[in-house]
């Protein structure tokens, strides 16, 4: 009897923290159709607060008004976009542009923090650390006004170096922690056979590392997306400059600004199914 | 004056790995076609020692010479040199993003610049001599750990090297997968390799070698032929070591 209840002991007191009214509250919240109730009556409150302030404020919904910055017809009956894909095109341009910098700047970075050159790592660490305690904003600042006229940069130009150097910074840290998260064994193996550090690196560490970058690469790739906007205080052609110019016309701020945020989060999910598909593709192979 | 056919030339090689010295004072001298074991407990210096012979680690005194070319800073020289000598390692490092043919054929088309072809049919040669043809086209991954080394030393085979260095080569291996890649080395051996072997595997070493290193604290200890070295080592730390290591 008394080895029975030894046996039982636990697990009975296991069973019975469940009981307590606290941590069967916790349960039932933490269940899914519970969880997902609460999450939709949440969403419904915000939504329905910010409608009751607008029009607690007057403001005058006009949503009819927003179909023409998508599309439109000329005289002809020929479609034409609006300008909300055209300030798209330009964010994407612009991002894509900028991050096929930053993955150079970001690998030749990383490399050279990497390396046995003692200046090489100086400069490395030097350039992260100018980067990553400066504000985004200031910097964009210094590209413009500063290096723009001394290079000869224009707004586009002065933008996408911006951005890339920026985003450089942090995708160098990307690539390192990929390197680094390639066995050692690796580098010793393609050494053996006689291969070049060059070798060594574009035939076995980098696409092994490839796998560990790829999440947070897709995050870098969003990020970017969504700094791109600052580039409005330069007025770029972009998303975010294309919703001013169009308030400043309209004053339909809250239709606008819902827009913009609508088709920025549009294509960052995009981007970020994208990269979980690919994800998923890559691990199969292993 | 070194031997005339002497491959591999150690004089009074030392390294330290900070204050830990590894190697201390290290000669050896590997003939053409001679089986090397090497021995000794574990942190003795046999890996140090067989991972500077092709500047996986860099030696700080000394003078390391293999076929005939001084192991020192430059670069060309330590790449023609790790052409020459192949390596298979405890944890076996085969790429494992590519297939077994991949693994096989990239050392002989990036370093050597062979044709893919004549690769792809050198490599089909070294995998039906470690006797697994039929998994060229897996992934490492999907092979039993005795396959993976089986297919390393093929990988290294395909360099066509004329010295092979085995760093543990059954250490990772479960009980039952040792012998097929001692049996593996074994053929090598028997077909003329100069080979440097740092293991545990008494029997293969009896069987096999043609001189016995015993290392303890950096240092070689003992070099003596297998017939003297088991039945009548010199020195007392060796033969204790052999001891242990025969008990059973």
């Amino acid at each position: 009897m008394v080895a029975g209840a030894d046996i039982d002991g636990p697990a009975m007191a296991r069973r019975r923290t469940w009981r307590t009214p606290l941590m069967r509250l916790g349960r039932l919240i933490g269940s899914h159709p519970v969880s997902i109730l609460i999450y939709v009556a949440v969403m419904v409150g915000i939504v329905l607060a910010a409608l009751n302030g607008a029009s607690a404020m007057g403001y005058n919904w006009q949503w009819y008004r927003i179909p023409q910055y998508f599309y439109g017809f000329t005289e002809e009956g020929g479609f034409v976009l609006g300008e909300i894909p055209w300030g798209l095109v330009g964010t994407i341009g612009l991002s894509t542009a900028a991050f096929a910098l930053a993955v150079v700047i970001g690998l030749v970075v990383a490399l050279l923090r990497l390396s046995d050159l003692v200046i090489g790592r100086a400069v490395a660490v030097g350039f992260l650390e100018l980067i990553r305690n400066l504000p985004l904003l200031v910097l964009l600042y210094v590209f413009y006004y500063v290096f723009g006229p001394i290079f000869g940069l224009d707004r586009w130009a002065a933008s996408v170096a911006c951005l890339a150097v920026y985003h450089g910074a942090l995708v160098s840290e990307i690539f390192r922690a990929g390197i680094n998260a390639v066995p050692r064994g690796q580098r010793e193996a393609a050494k053996s056979i006689g291969m070049s550090t060059a070798q060594a690196y574009r035939d076995i560490i980098l696409p092994q590392a490839f796998r560990f970058m790829l999440p947070p690469m897709t995050g870098e790739v969003v990020n970017m997306i969504k700094s791109s906007a600052i580039v409005s205080v330069i007025a770029v052609a972009e998303l975010t400059t294309v919703g001013r110019d169009i308030i400043s016309e309209t004053y339909l701020s809250f239709e606008i600004w819902f827009t913009i945020a609508a088709v920025y989060m549009a294509v960052t999910l995009i981007i970020s199914a994208f990269a979980t598909w690919l994800e998923k593709r890559h691990a199969v192979t292993d | 004056m070194p031997d005339a056919d002497a491959v591999i030339t150690l004089r009074n090689v030392s390294k330290s790995f900070g204050p830990f010295k590894a190697l201390s004072d290290v000669d050896l001298t590997v003939h053409a076609g001679e089986k090397v074991v090497i021995c000794g407990p574990s942190g003795s210096g046999k890996s140090t020692l067989i991972r500077c012979v092709n500047r996986l680690e860099e030696h700080d005194g000394g003078t390391i010479n293999v076929d005939g070319i001084e192991l020192d800073e430059h670069t060309e020289n330590i790449r023609a040199v790790r052409q020459d000598v192949g390596m298979v390692f405890q944890q076996f490092n085969l790429f494992p993003h590519l297939t077994v043919l991949e693994n096989l054929t990239i050392g002989p088309v990036r370093v050597r610049k062979m044709p893919k072809s004549k690769a792809e049919k050198l490599a089909r040669t070294y995998l039906d001599r470690v006797h697994i043809p039929e998994q060229v086209d897996k992934y490492p991954a999907q092979l039993s750990g005795g396959q993976q080394q089986r297919v390393a030393i093929a990988r290294s085979l395909c360099m066509e090297p004329r010295i092979m260095l085995f760093d543990e080569p059954t250490s990772a291996l479960d009980p039952e997968m040792i012998n097929e890649v001692l049996d593996v080395m074994t053929e090598l051996a028997l077909s003329g390799m100069t080979m440097v072997v740092v293991t545990h595997e008494m029997g293969f070493a009896r069987k096999v070698a043609d001189t016995m290193v015993f290392m303890e604290a950096g240092r070689v200890v003992e070099t003596a032929p297998p017939e003297k070295f088991f039945t009548n080592p010199e020195s007392d730390r060796c033969r204790m070591f052999l001891d242990q290591i025969l008990e059973h």
